[in-house]
């Protein structure tokens, strides 16, 4: 008899498969799911418009139209821009699972270059805002400091206060900053995607977005000098930390403080002994 | 406990150890034997003269202390308890050598000194604690002491002679027999009663019509907050933008920012339709104060003052994070949800001669959370 | 009796030292019985449940030392500074000086950080052991007479703790504690007629202003810790004369009480907990990120972020205003805004109030006016644990609805619907708790009834004669059986329109408080008797045949099952 199966009607035995068992299970899930990105490479010079109007024309426009002009599943994308495209498509939200469905962020099917032809023919359709250089979403040309006032006036509200993300009304939210590209930031903020809402250079000059970018970027990787962060939501995690384990640790030391002593008992004719229940 | 006890337990010094058995007590029973080691000459005889024992009944559960179970089982909880107490000193030692040598003023390292100090100081308490704990538990003897109630009522005696007393002083005072005396003390005191709300008068100002009004007036630009840039409409065009809103002058004004902030929200054609609105004769909203389609409303929540800052685009929601109210921000910030109770406030906007959105007067009514005097 | 003592063989001698010192210190004060009597043997009764309060008072101390470290440090200003400190994210950001300080504390100072999060960590402990304290008092009747001033003395305590934590966490002037303040100051702002003027006070002025740090600072660090230290003090001294209550137990009556001595076993225990506290206190504060107020920045009216809640303890009333739907009057130039009012005042002030009252409203109708030093076990009181269970259940929805935007987030549930959900559980939820308390607990009573009659499972298996397996049940033992046996009678008033021998109407039954009593009375007085006759066997007088056999079933070997129709079931 092999090794395993001489110790297959011990107790631990079961545990010992379900552990199994759950870890080939999240081995394959995440296999299936890979959460990848598209990288922060240049954007490249010339976006071959005739390929990315291919690839429209057989993924996206069953949604959007043969002329990218709208249809009752999805709105006109003309005028919406190149950065749009490229926050849509970069993040995996487009092409959308479900028609009507807040979209999230999700594994990407198309290459780097695709997403820029798909982006450049968009931008041919009607313009709208590009997709910025390198150069001008590099955090370390921006200021955290000015950034964190203007993260803290207009995102943090829906974001979380170091982007941990937020509930919306109807089942929405915003989601979490945490794996988020420098471009892929500043192309959601120019382009306000859903319900987010739109932070066009005039209002928010690209200075202005670089500084938060340097913000989010910088608080995301920022360790936590107090131990575990606890989520970084606030108030909410820490109730329960300290009622379920702090209280919860001292009420079985207390019980462990007062429980009746065991001594051993005489064993001659002294006493009678009397069982407990 | 009389004085007579009392002084018999001083002669008593002298006498020769007494029995175990202190008259008119029970016998012990043999289980009643306990664990202990025999009392020290001299002690229980001064023990039983002062009569702890009509209160305090003791028993003692376990073998006697030369029993070899005991030894073994003391010498073994003895190691772990000195095993803790070493732990104890070397955690504390621990915790001075990392205070001593790791410096912070870095986020990461006071990550690492945070970790060495707070380390070093719970195993220090713990480590103590639980020595004392296993000390109390395995090395002293397991006593269960009975000790009886008195009555926590006084008895009847006491309290009519107590009370007689107080009678008798209270005639004595001549306090109820003369009524001019007492009514004038207590009318000497009354002021006193009024001098801590009098003190405490210049706390602060009186709010008198300071909470109807912003540092808004005419003609003073918006500036985007925190570049404290003014805007035009052109700069503010695409459709579904949203910003925060300075007042020119106050950028950094917190008490005048806490009435006096906006949020700015531009619309495509034909979405707004913000009704004319009057409080009292007083009018309140219209789609005169808006500019090509940008509205500003007040950022102040009217339930209880957060900034109302969530805007989602695709529902016109203005939603407030604290508690959830709701406004629809293309009918004049109309409350659709939650505890508010009133419209968020319209700021009158137009644009100056250099083409910059300035507010054409203060806000109408008043900004923020209701309050009496409000109308 | 003997007693544990000095074995001079082998011991330390103490007599000469004692004498010394002590001796010097008796000579001009006195109280040799005393200290004995008092101090050194008093006995303390040792159930897990009763150092939930001692949780709460070493939490305390720990929050007195770590404070006073803090207070070296922390510069209560709001004077405006440009940030150059070593938190490098902030550099030339404007802040308070009191943030600033806060950000040295946690950056600058060795330890600085350590001690803040114990701090904080030790508050909220505090506060969440005095809950659990007051749920332990309340459900064990502990409160009764003559507890009541204790009682109230803790509700006090409660009331300041939760001003001192909401006080504390708001000096550093960031941007989620000033959040919280500007709320505070909004619902002041309401209340009628005085409400801008206390405001104005306050704050010295309009929000934020100047003031309101350096004035949050004195009450925080002076003005209310001198009131707790001295109705502390007061609370420990009334719990040490009056001596503890203790639970049913073996031996324990209303005349005595049973335990360790002080000296030295409970000192030993009692540091021992301490040390725990202390340590488990510094286990959160090394691994448990609290209060990053670094993350929060500092304060401005013009930001906020999502997930903007309170420390824990005020979660009831951000809860409350959560739920609450909008309602204001206006009339004759005048706001009264009850969206803000009824969160402010309703919730927080039944729960205190309620409490604060219950002693006096069970007296009431229990009519049981009786010393009380034996705890009651929770489910003799079916309609106290009922009412307890109903209170928590009310404040634990609130509670969580003051949480509703995390609960959204994190559990995918739409925001609105959690609202909807917390403002039908807020009524709903307390009356299912109650029925079904009330009914759990009664339940309970018939089980122990049951164990009192019949003994308890022994889980030994025979098989009788003719082929049936029955399990055979065991008397209990006298330790069990004083626990069973402690449950009072609850008394019956006399209901409305009795009249005595003389055609005398009952004066406790008269009028419409008098029925209303009649009404509360009934609900105490439900209750499944247990009649014994002293030695475990319940059976005479419940108007069951009572034969020699049945006698023999509880536990004699070879026995027969019990009759059909004893199964004890009412």
């Amino acid at each position: 008899m092999s090794w395993i199966n001489a110790r297959r009607r011990r107790p631990v035995a079961g545990y010992a498969a379900l552990l199994l068992g759950l870890v080939v299970v999240a081995l394959v899930y995440g296999s299936l799911t890979s959460r990848g990105g598209v990288s922060q490479a240049a954007v490249g010079a010339q976006q071959d418009i005739k390929a990315g109007k291919d690839l429209f024309q057989a993924t996206c426009s069953s949604c959007h139209g043969l002329e990218a002009q709208g249809t009752s599943q999805g709105p006109s994308l003309i005028g919406a821009g190149a950065a749009a495209v490229y926050f849509q498509m970069s993040t995996g939200r487009m092409p959308a699972k479900e028609v009507g469905a807040e979209n999230e962020r999700g594994p990407v099917t198309f290459t780097r270059r695709q997403i820029e032809d798909i982006a450049g023919y968009i931008d041919s359709l009607g313009g709208g805002p590009a997709i910025p250089a390198p150069e001008e979403v590099d955090p370390r040309k921006g200021d955290p400091g000015v950034g964190y006032e203007l993260f803290s006036a207009n995102c943090s509200q829906c974001h979380g206060f170091a982007g941990a993300g937020g509930a919306l009304t109807y089942g929405k939210d915003a989601p979490a900053l945490t794996a988020a590209t420098p471009t892929q930031i500043y192309t959601a903020m120019l382009t306000g995607p859903e319900a987010m809402p739109v932070f066009a250079d005039g209002a928010l000059p690209p200075q202005a977005k670089r500084d938060i970018i340097a913000y989010i970027t910088q608080t995301r990787v920022e360790p936590n000098p107090g131990g575990f962060s606890l989520g970084r939501t606030g108030p909410v995690t820490e109730g329960l930390v300290i009622f379920l384990g702090g209280m919860g640790f001292l009420v079985l030391i207390s019980m462990w403080i007062t429980v009746k002593r065991r001594d051993p008992k005489p064993t001659g004719p002294t006493g009678t002994e009397q069982k407990q229940p | 406990m009389s004085d007579m006890e009392e002084t018999e337990g001083a002669e008593g010094a002298g006498v020769p150890a007494a029995p175990h058995r202190v008259i008119g007590t029970p016998p012990p029973s043999p289980r009643l034997l306990g664990s202990a080691p025999v009392a020290q000459e001299g002690s229980e005889t001064a023990l039983a003269l002062v009569s702890d024992e009509e209160e305090f009944q003791e028993h003692i559960d376990g073998l006697p202390p030369d029993d070899p179970q005991v030894t073994v089982h003391g010498k073994r909880a003895e190691r772990v308890v000195v095993a803790c107490f070493l732990l104890t000193f070397i955690a504390g030692c621990g915790f001075v050598a990392a205070y001593v040598g790791l410096g912070v003023h870095t986020v990461d390292k006071t990550l690492r000194s945070n970790l060495a100090l707070g380390l070093s100081m719970s195993v220090m308490f713990l480590a103590l604690g639980l020595g004392a704990l296993i000390w109390v538990r395995h090395l002293m003897p397991n006593v269960e002491v009975t000790q009886q109630r008195h009555d926590l009522r006084s008895d009847e005696k006491q309290r009519q002679a107590t009370e007689a007393y107080f009678k008798e002083g209270t005639a004595n005072s001549q306090f109820v027999k003369r009524p001019l005396v007492r009514r004038t003390l207590m009318l000497g005191t009354l002021p006193l009663l009024a001098a801590p709300v009098v003190l405490l008068r210049d706390l602060g100002p009186q709010p008198g019509t300071s909470l109807r009004h912003t540092v808004w007036s005419p003609g003073r630009r918006l500036l985007v907050q925190g570049t404290n840039q003014p805007i035009t409409p052109a700069q503010f065009s695409a459709p579904g933008s949203m910003i925060t809103i300075v007042p020119d002058g106050y950028e950094d004004d917190q008490d005048a920012l806490t009435k006096a902030a906006v949020i700015l929200i531009k619309f495509r054609p034909g979405e707004l339709h913000i009704p004319t609105r009057h409080q009292g004769s007083t009018l309140v909203g219209t789609m005169n104060w808006t500019v090509d389609n940008i509205v500003a409303y007040s950022k102040i929540c009217t339930h209880v003052g957060c900034p109302v800052a969530l805007y989602e685009q695709t529902t016109h929601h203005i939603l407030c994070p604290c508690h959830q109210s709701t406004f629809e921000a293309t009918t004049g910030a109309t409350v659709i949800f939650g505890p508010a109770a009133r419209p968020l406030p319209q700021l009158p906007l137009t644009t100056d001669a250099q083409g910059y959105l300035v507010s054409k007067s203060d806000f109408t009514e008043p900004v923020g959370p209701s309050f009496w005097e409000r109308g | 009796m003997s007693r544990p003592a000095v074995n001079s063989d082998t011991d330390f001698d103490v007599s000469k030292p004692l004498k010394g010192t002590a001796g010097w210190l008796d000579d001009r004060f006195g109280g040799a019985r005393g200290v004995r009597t008092y101090l050194l043997r008093k006995v303390y009764p040792d159930h897990w449940s009763f150092l939930l309060g001692e949780i709460a008072l070493y939490s305390f101390i720990i929050l007195l030392l770590t404070g006073t470290f803090l207070s070296f440090f922390f510069v209560p200003s709001t004077t405006e500074v440009v940030y150059h400190g070593s938190y490098l994210k902030l550099d030339g950001i404007r802040m308070s000086e009191a943030y600033q300080s806060t950000l040295r504390i946690s950056f600058d100072v060795r330890g600085g950080l350590l001690i803040r999060q114990i701090h904080h960590w030790a508050a909220d402990l505090f506060v969440a052991a005095l809950m659990i304290h007051m749920l332990r008092v309340f459900f064990t009747g502990a409160f009764r007479k003559p507890r009541e001033v204790n009682w109230l003395i803790g509700i006090v305590l409660f009331s300041l703790a939760l001003i001192e934590g909401l006080f504390g966490y708001s000096l550093p002037d960031d941007q989620l504690s000033g959040a919280g303040l500007r709320i505070f100051e909004g619902v002041l702002q309401g209340i009628p007629i005085v409400g801008t003027y206390l405001a104005y006070f306050l704050f010295g002025g309009p929000f934020p202003g100047h003031d309101i740090v350096p004035r949050m600072y004195i009450i925080h660090v002076l003005l209310v810790p001198g009131i707790l230290l001295a109705l502390i003090g007061a609370h420990i001294f009334i719990m040490f004369w009056q001596k503890h209550t203790q639970m049913p137990a073996k031996g324990n009556t209303e005349r005595n009480v049973t335990g360790q001595p002080s000296y030295p076993y409970f000192v030993a225990k009692t540091s021992a907990w301490f040390m725990f506290i202390f340590g488990a206190l510094a286990l959160l504060a090394t691994f448990a990120q609290i209060n990053p107020i670094w993350l929060y920045g500092p304060y401005t009216p013009v930001a906020i972020s999502s997930a903007s809640q309170p420390d824990f303890y005020m979660g009831i009333l951000e809860g409350s205003l959560r739920a609450m739907p909008a309602w204001e009057w206006n009339f004759l130039g005048h706001t009264v805004t009850f969206s803000v009012l009824i969160p402010f005042a309703l919730p927080l002030g039944i729960v205190l109030g309620g409490a604060a009252f219950w002693p006096f409203f069970e007296r009431w109708a229990t009519g049981d006016k009786a010393y009380h030093h034996i705890n009651d076990r929770p489910r003799n009181a079916p309609v106290r644990t009922g009412i307890g269970v109903a209170a928590i259940t009310f404040y634990g929805v609130l509670w969580a609805e003051g949480a509703n935007d995390v609960i959204a987030d994190k559990l995918q549930i739409p925001l609105y619907t959690v609202t909807w959900i917390a403002r039908v559980l807020t009524i709903l939820g307390p009356i299912i708790a109650y029925v079904i308390t009330k009914r759990v607990c009664l339940g309970l009573q018939r089980k122990d009834r049951n164990e009192l009659l019949h003994g308890y499972e022994s889980g030994i298996i025979r098989q009788l004669p003719d082929g049936e397996f029955i399990e055979v049940h065991q008397p209990v033992n006298e330790e069990r059986l004083a626990v069973l046996e402690a449950k009072k009678v609850p008394a019956l008033l006399p209901a409305p329109g009795s009249e005595d021998d003389n055609g005398v109407p009952a004066p406790s039954a008269r009028g419409m408080l008098g029925k209303a009593r009649a009404v509360a009375n009934r609900a105490f007085a439900e209750t499944i008797p247990v009649e014994t006759d002293g030695h475990g066997n319940g059976h005479h007088g419940n108007g069951h045949e009572v034969t020699g056999e049945e006698h023999e079933a509880v536990g004699a070997p070879g026995s027969t099952a019990l009759p059909p129709g004893e199964s004890g079931e009412e």
